[in-house]
């Protein structure tokens, strides 16, 4: 953008403000994950920044922590079918209100979306009241469908904003040169909407897999998911095999948003 | 803005017909920003001429999947979202924990409480000082992001990103590493000799604000950066060619246009803060209490369904009502934004 240089002090004193405390924001949101990767390399016993000296010991700590295996194998099976469950349900609810104008596509659009904004942990305190009084008891079914409703708003976000960018015309074409809808849905429409359906998915996936406030109720002993194994730990001490875990997360995640961004343009699509 | 006012790109579908594309975005958004438009726009007359010799199936019933693909998910959600918030109305109207008769006795119990009434006011303005936390920091980094060349977009949109996809509890668990007593900050102090003793950061309401501020700030960032891309820069340009500084195109040209973005990044900041239960008890500690683990407590460790199902609802009422406002300042600003 190209602004006159009337007034130096005026041009000088804005982009000192905007760089400022963009550098702020910048420095809040990375320094967190970095000073968490290198706490983790500590070889004492707590959480001194900067460690005292380096070593591997934490991260071979976890190799013996079956508690912690445990829960995250539990988070890792409750993440994939609720993405499952989250794709099926979603994908199919974003064609049917992707393009319709009616009230109803409007009222269940705010409907599907509300899990984002409402307290999640009313939700999860509903939700344990309501398997109780009909004699569910709580299991990884009930785990999964807790975690679709707070996930599912992801999918459909994204899948309608890569159905506002299909050019209706490719699916006339297609009917018109004889293609079913079947046909066209499955050459057409799922090609060109896959990277907003994966960009999703991967969303839903991440925010099940640290799901808190649904967990929280929905969970006993069998299902101990991994967020709320940590959430714990912390609680009692501030235990540096904590670090260790996170520093296997945050890199797993680098790694995945990585993929991520290959294959479906996240950052595109989350915006 | 559609729904409860998520932000969605290219959802506005006013004026659009059933079976026309229009541009996402309002008139003013110039072509280049959308690449693809100008293709888009040359290829839909031509495919309308199609599908009116084709004749049949109509136009609207080729592009338009039917509602009813929906109604599964619709399903879903009446039996596991809507039903269970019902019963929890339901609940908070016993009267007592043995849950044998009914009255209002939930609702009176916490309106009438100074506590409780207290832990609602914390809570209410606690996400206060988030959100306008996020909002001093986020927008001059979502003004850089909108100004700054292609690699460096793709780093800083990285940075803005990974938070969001990180575990919270890894997140706040980072806090706690900065906050502590032997943690980075009072490393620095002490070390600088601008402190004699370590302070007390962690288990303060300030920590606890910066902390969520971090964990919160993606959702103020994307919706911003969404509406600053999508002002016009000639706006910015004629401003400037009629004699006002940088201060004030800022105040009087950019912020006005970025209003809609700026009550999206507020609406799901504001909520996101008032029930991040992670963060709260972590950073901050045992001493404050905020409506989450208040609900928590009385739920799980008191076992007091219906005072617990009575906080819920105040709590979802609060939320709603704030919601509600921001979504009717949306409709102001866009109107405004569009003007």
């Amino acid at each position: 953008m190209k602004l006159g240089r009337r007034n130096d002090l005026d041009t000088i004193s804005f982009h000192a403000v905007m760089v400022a405390l963009a550098a702020i924001c910048v420095v809040i949101l990375i320094s967190p994950t970095l000073i968490v990767i290198i706490v983790s390399f500590t070889n004492g016993f707590s959480l001194k920044f900067p460690p005292p000296g380096y070593s591997l010991r934490w991260y071979a700590a976890l190799v013996d922590a079956w508690q912690l295996h445990f829960a995250a194998l539990n988070s890792l099976k409750i993440a994939l079918w609720t993405t499952a469950l989250s794709i099926l349900l979603g994908v199919a609810a974003a064609l049917g209100i992707a393009r319709s104008k009616t009230l109803t596509a409007k009222v269940l659009d705010s409907l599907f979306m509300s899990p984002l904004v409402l307290p999640a942990l009313a939700f999860g305190l509903s939700a344990l009241m309501l398997f109780t009084l009909v004699g569910l008891p709580v299991s990884p079914m009930t785990l999964v469908i807790g975690h679709t409703i707070v996930c599912v708003p992801y999918v459909i976000r994204t899948t309608v904003a890569a159905l506002a960018q299909l050019d209706p015309v490719l699916l006339e074409s297609s009917a018109s040169l004889g293609a079913s809808r079947l046909y066209s849905f499955r050459r057409i429409t799922l090609p060109l909407i896959r990277p907003g359906i994966l960009a999703g998915g991967f969303i839903a996936f991440m925010s099940s897999f640290d799901n808190v406030p649904v967990s929280l109720f929905l969970r006993d002993a069998r299902t101990d998911m991994l967020p709320i194994r940590m959430w714990q730990d912390l609680e009692g001490k501030l235990d540096v095999t904590i670090a260790a875990v996170s520093g296997v997360l945050i890199v797993a995640t680098i790694a995945l948003m990585i993929v991520m961004e290959r294959v479906a343009g996240l950052s595109r699509r989350l915006r | 803005m559609s729904g409860i006012g998520i932000p969605r790109r290219g959802a506005s579908r006013d004026g659009a017909g059933e079976g026309h594309y229009r541009r996402p975005g309002s008139q003013r958004v110039p072509l280049t920003l959308f690449p693809l438009c100008g293709k888009r726009e040359f290829t839909a007359p031509l495919g309308k001429v199609m599908a009116s010799t084709a004749a049949s199936p109509p136009v609207a019933t080729v592009t338009a999947y039917e509602l009813k693909l929906a109604w599964p998910l619709g399903a879903f959600f009446l039996l596991f979202f809507l039903a269970p918030l019902l019963l929890l109305l339901f609940i908070s109207f016993y009267a007592d924990t043995a849950m044998t008769h009914f009255g209002l006795t939930q609702y009176a119990k916490f309106l009438l409480d100074p506590f409780s009434l207290k832990v609602l006011g914390a809570t209410l303005w606690l996400g206060v000082e988030v959100t306008a936390l996020c909002l001093l920091l986020g927008f001059p980094l979502a003004y850089i992001y909108c100004r700054v060349s292609g690699w460096a977009q793709g780093v800083l949109i990285l940075i803005v990103l990974l938070p969001l996809l990180t575990s919270v509890v890894v997140r706040t668990f980072a806090w706690i590493v900065i906050l502590g007593r032997q943690g980075i900050i009072n490393t620095l102090l002490l070390d600088l000799g601008l402190i004699d003793s370590p302070l007390r950061l962690l288990y303060t309401e300030g920590g606890m604000v910066v902390a969520l501020a971090q964990v919160q700030m993606p959702l103020m960032v994307l919706p911003l950066i969404t509406a600053l891309t999508r002002i016009d820069p000639n706006l910015a340009d004629a401003s400037s060619a009629l004699g006002a500084g940088y201060w004030r195109t800022f105040f009087k040209v950019t912020l006005p246009l970025t209003l809609p973005g700026i009550i999206a990044g507020c609406l799901l900041t504001y909520a996101a803060a008032l029930s991040a239960f992670i963060t709260q008890t972590l950073v901050g500690g045992g001493q404050m209490l905020f409506m989450p683990m208040y609900l928590y407590q009385q739920a799980s460790t008191l076992n007091n369904w219906p005072f617990a199902a009575a906080i819920s609802f105040i709590f979802l009422i609060a939320v709603l009502a704030v919601i509600t406002i921001f979504n009717m300042l949306g409709k102001i600003s866009q109107g405004y934004a569009n003007a």
